[in-house]
C-alpha cells in the first residue's frame, strides 16, 4: 500500500524526523490561510505541492492546461491562483498512465533556501533479507539513474533486523554525506529516526528524495526531508492507523472490487483478457499471448486453488471493464477440479452477457469432465487442450473479432 | 533416491485441524505419505482421521513420533512462530506453505535460523514431492498443496518459484513419459528459506536425478545466482523458463516476490543470465518439458 507525502511526512514527524513548516489542504481557502501564516513566519517562498500517488508531478501536466503540479510561489496571491487551478483537476504524469489522477489535496509547504541535497532509502535487501539503509550525496536524483551511472556514489549499510539500526551505523553513513561537527548529530538523529519509521510501521520502503540542508529564514541551518513510503500489505492487519491512511481514489476501482473476492487483478493495455489460477501461471499465460502476437489486457490470478465463486467474481469484473477482443481463461486443476471451474465459468457467462470471444483451456484434475460441461452447454466456448493452442486460438479470435467489428 | 524427502520421510503437519492443513494432510494419507502426528496447540490427545495424532507442541510431536520434517499450514499471523516451533524441535526440514507472512516477521525467522540445522522451504510455496512407484505416483512423499497425482516416478528434478505454473510442468514432463525424482516449489516471497541454487546443488549431487527443470519469474536475483553456478559447476543438462517477461514494471504480479524493481529482476536479464550458462531456456510455458526431452 502507497501513502500520500504528507502522511509519510506526518509518520516521519513521529519519530523526530523534521519536513518543511506547512500542512494539507483540500480547499483553496485553507491553502490561503496555511500560506498566510508561512510567509508571516518569515519564509520567502511558499511551495504548493499536488498530493497523489505518483512520481514525476514537477514534470506532470494538468489536462487543463497547467504546466506543474508542483509550485513555487512568492506571494500569498501566487498560492491562491495555482491552488485554484490545480484542485478537481487531472495531473498527469509519466506514472499515472494518459488518464491521470484527480488532485483532491494539496500540500502547502515553506521552502526555505537548499543549501545542499542527499539521497536516503530504508528498503528489505532481497539478497540477504535484511533492511539497508542507502545514501548518496547526489539528492533529488532518479536513484535508479545514479545506480546505472555512478554506483560508487552510493553507499549501504545493511541493518541487522534484530538489533535494528546502530548510532555508530548513522553516523557513519552521515560521515560519508559530508556532515561533520552538530551536523553530524542531526543527520545521524535523523537516520535513526527514519529507520525506526520504516520498521514501526513494517514499511517495505521509506525515501527521502531530497534530504536538505536548508538555511531558515533566522540564519540557522537544518535538515529537512521529503518523503516517499509504502506499506507492506501483508503487515496491514496489525497497524490499524495505517489502513487508515488508504486512499481508495489513487487505486483502479476494478483492481479494489478483485481485492474484495481475494483475486489479484492488475490492467494493462491490451485487448486480450486472461482468467488464470495461480500467480506464476497467470504471468505464463500473458507471455503466450504475447508470443503469439497478442497483447493482454490485464493479469489476473484467481488462487491456486480457486473456487468457483471466485472464478465466476473474475470473469464479471473482465467483463465490466474496457471492450475486449477475447477472453482466454487458463485453468489447471489441481485440488479444484475441473468440472467445478467449468460450473463457475458457466455461471459467470450466463449472468453476463458475452461480447467477444472465450477460449477455455482446462487442465489437470477432471479437465475432460469440465470440458464436456463446457462444450454441452451451448454457449460460444472455444476449448483448448494445451496453453500454446489456447494462445493461438485467443489471438486469432481476437483478430477476426477485431475485423468484424471493423466492417459493422 | 530423491532430494529432501523420500517416500519413507515421517511428516508432522503443523495446523492439521485448520481449513487447507487438514484438507491437504488427507490427501498426503491417500497419497501414501507417512503423515505421522499432528500439531494444534490446545488440541493435544485428539487423533485426526482415526490414525494421525494430535499434539500441543512440536516437541512433544517429535518425541513420540519420529518425525523428521514438518509441513506448516498456519495462518500469516502465527506461520513465523510455527516455523521457529520447528526449527527449535531441530527438525531436518521445515516446510512453509502459508502465503500472506508479513516481510519483517520473515526477516526475523531468517536472522533467527542462523547456525540452526533445521532447512526452511517457502513460504508461500506448493511444497515438495518425491513421486512414488504406485499407479499415478502413490506411495511418494508429498509435503504441501501439489496434486500428487500429476506426478510419475522418474529422474528428472523440478524447482520452482510458481505453484501452478509448477503442475503445469509436471503434467508436461508426466505426459512425455519423463518421471521426476524430486519436485521443490520454493514460493513466491521476498524472502525465503531456500533458493534456486541450494535445490540445484542438491539435485547436481542426487544419482538419481538426471537432468533439471528450472522455473523462475520476475524479481530478486535467486535466477541469476542459479545460473552463475550452473556454468561453471552443473554436470547435469538443465532445462528454464522464467514468467513474466510481459509484466509492466513496479507492479506486483500476484506473487510478493514477484516485481521488475527500476531496472532490476526483468524476465530478459534472467533469461539472458540463463542462456549464458547454457540452460535450454523454453520460449513458451507450453513447451517447457519439450525443451528439456530435446537436450536429454
Amino acid at each position: 500500500m502507497n501513502i500520500h507525502e504528507y502522511q509519510a511526512k506526518l509518520l516521519l514527524a513521529k519519530n523526530g524526523v523534521p519536513a518543511p513548516a506547512g500542512s494539507a489542504c483540500t480547499t483553496v481557502g485553507e491553502a490561503v490561510v496555511i500560506a498566510e501564516k508561512l510567509f508571516a513566519s518569515g519564509q520567502k517562498q511558499v511551495i504548493v505541492k499536488a498530493q497523489i500517488h505518483a512520481g514525476g508531478r514537477g514534470k506532470g501536466v494538468f489536462k487543463s492546461g497547467l504546466h506543474g503540479g508542483v509550485k513555487l510561489c512568492k506571494t500569498v496571491d501566487d498560492v491562491y491562483r495555482n491552488a485554484k487551478a490545480m484542485f478537481g483537476q487531472m495531473l498527469v504524469t509519466k506514472q499515472t498512465g494518459p488518464e491521470g489522477r484527480r488532485v483532491s489535496r494539496l500540500l502547502i509547504e515553506s521552502a526555505s533556501a537548499i543549501k545542499r541535497e542527499c539521497y536516503l532509502a530504508v528498503l528489505l535487501d532481497r539478497t540477504t533479507s535484511r533492511p539497508v539503509m542507502m545514501v548518496s550525496t547526489e539528492g533529488g536524483m532518479d536513484i535508479e539513474e545514479i545506480a546505472e551511472k555512478t554506483p560508487e556514489k552510493i553507499i549501504r549499510e545493511t541493518i541487522d533486523p534484530a538489533i535494528g539500526l546502530m548510532p555508530y551505523q548513522a553516523r557513519k553513513l552521515a560521515f560519508s554525506l559530508g556532515f561533520t561537527g552538530d551536523l553530524l548529530h542531526q543527520a545521524s538523529k535523523l537516520l535513526q529516526g527514519v529507520y525506526r519509521t520504516w520498521e514501526q510501521n513494517e514499511a517495505t520502503l521509506v525515501e527521502t528524495n531530497p534530504l536538505c540542508l536548508v538555511e531558515q529564514p533566522d540564519g540557522t541551518v537544518s535538515l529537512v526531508v521529503d518523503a516517499k513510503m509504502s506499506f507492506d500489505d501483508n503487515a496491514l492487519f496489525r497497524h490499524p492507523e495505517i489502513r487508515q491512511m488508504r486512499d481508495l481514489a489513487e487505486e483502479s476501482p476494478l483492481e479494489t472490487e478483485a481485492s474484495k473476492f481475494n483475486l489479484n487483478y492488475i490492467k494493462l493495455d491490451g485487448d486480450i483478457a486472461c482468467l488464470v489460477n495461480g500467480a506464476g501461471l497467470a504471468m505464463a499465460t500473458m507471455d503466450i499471448i504475447v508470443h503469439y502476437g497478442g497483447r493482454p489486457a490485464n493479469f489476473l490470478d484467481v488462487g491456486g486453488s480457486a473456487s468457483r465463486e471466485q472464478v465466476a467474481a473474475g470473469l464479471k469484473i473482465i467483463l465490466s471493464g474496457a471492450r475486449m477482443q477475447a477472453i482466454l481463461v487458463n485453468i489447471f486443476g489441481g485440488i479444484m477440479q475441473c468440472d467445478t471451474i467449468a460450473h463457475g465459468i458457466l455461471a459467470a457467462a450466463r449472468e453476463n452477457s458475452l461480447t467477444c470471444p472465450v477460449v477455455v483451456r482446462l487442465a489437470g484434475t477432471n479437465a475432460d469432465l469440465g470440458r464436456k460441461i463446457l462444450l454441452e452447454s451451448g454457449l460460444p466456448l472455444l476449448s483448448a487442450d494445451s496453453l500454446a493452442e489456447a494462445a493461438d486460438k485467443a489471438v486469432k479470435a481476437a483478430v477476426s473479432n477485431r475485423s468484424q467489428m471493423a466492417a459493422c | 533416491m530423491s532430494i529432501l524427502v523420500e517416500p519413507s520421510t515421517r511428516v508432522l503437519v503443523q495446523g492439521i485441524t485448520g481449513k487447507y492443513g487438514s484438507q491437504h494432510a488427507r490427501l498426503s494419507l491417500s497419497y501414501g505419505t507417512k503423515i505421522v502426528a499432528g500439531v494444534t496447540p490446545g488440541k493435544g490427545g485428539q487423533v485426526f482421521e482415526n490414525q494421525v495424532p494430535i499434539f500441543d507442541t512440536v516437541a512433544e510431536a517429535v518425541k513420540q513420533t519420529g518425525a523428521t520434517v514438518s509441513a506448516v499450514f498456519v495462518p500469516p499471523p502465527l506461520a513465523a512462530d510455527a516455523i521457529l516451533e520447528g526449527v527449535n524441535a531441530d527438525l531436518d526440514l521445515v516446510v512453509c506453505i502459508t502465503e500472506g507472512i508479513p516481510i519483517f516477521d520473515m526477516m526475523k525467522v531468517k536472522r533467527a535460523m542462523q547456525g540452526k540445522r533445521t532447512r526452511l522451504i517457502g513460504p508461500n510455496c506448493p511444497g515438495i514431492t518425491t513421486p512414488g512407484e504406485g499407479k499415478d505416483s502413490h506411495g511418494g512423499c508429498r509435503i504441501g498443496i501439489i496434486p500428487g497425482h500429476l506426478h510419475k516416478r522418474g529422474h528428472i528434478g523440478v524447482v520452482s518459484r510458481s505453484g501452478t505454473l509448477t503442475y503445469e510442468t509436471v503434467w508436461q514432463l508426466t505426459q512425455l513419459g519423463l518421471g521426476q525424482s524430486t519436485c521443490v516449489g520454493i514460493g513466491g516471497d521476498p524472502i525465503f528459506g531456500t533458493s534456486h541454487l541450494e535445490i540445484i546443488k542438491l539435485m547436481n549431487d542426487d544419482p538419481d536425478t538426471h537432468a533439471i527443470i528450472l522455473i523462475g519469474e520476475i524479481g530478486g536475483t535467486s535466477e541469476e545466482e542459479a545460473a552463475e553456478w550452473i556454468k561453471h559447476n552443473c554436470k547435469k543438462p538443465v532445462a528454464g523458463f522464467i514468467a513474466g517477461a510481459s509484466a509492466p514494471p513496479g507492479r506486483r504480479m500476484g506473487h510478493a516476490g514477484a516485481i521488475i524493481s527500476g531496472k532490476r529482476g526483468t524476465a530478459a536479464a534472467k533469461i539472458e543470465a540463463l542462456k549464458a550458462a547454457g540452460v535450454a531456456t523454453a520460449a513458451t510455458p507450453s513447451v517447457i518439458a519439450e525443451t528439456l526431452a530435446k537436450i536429454i
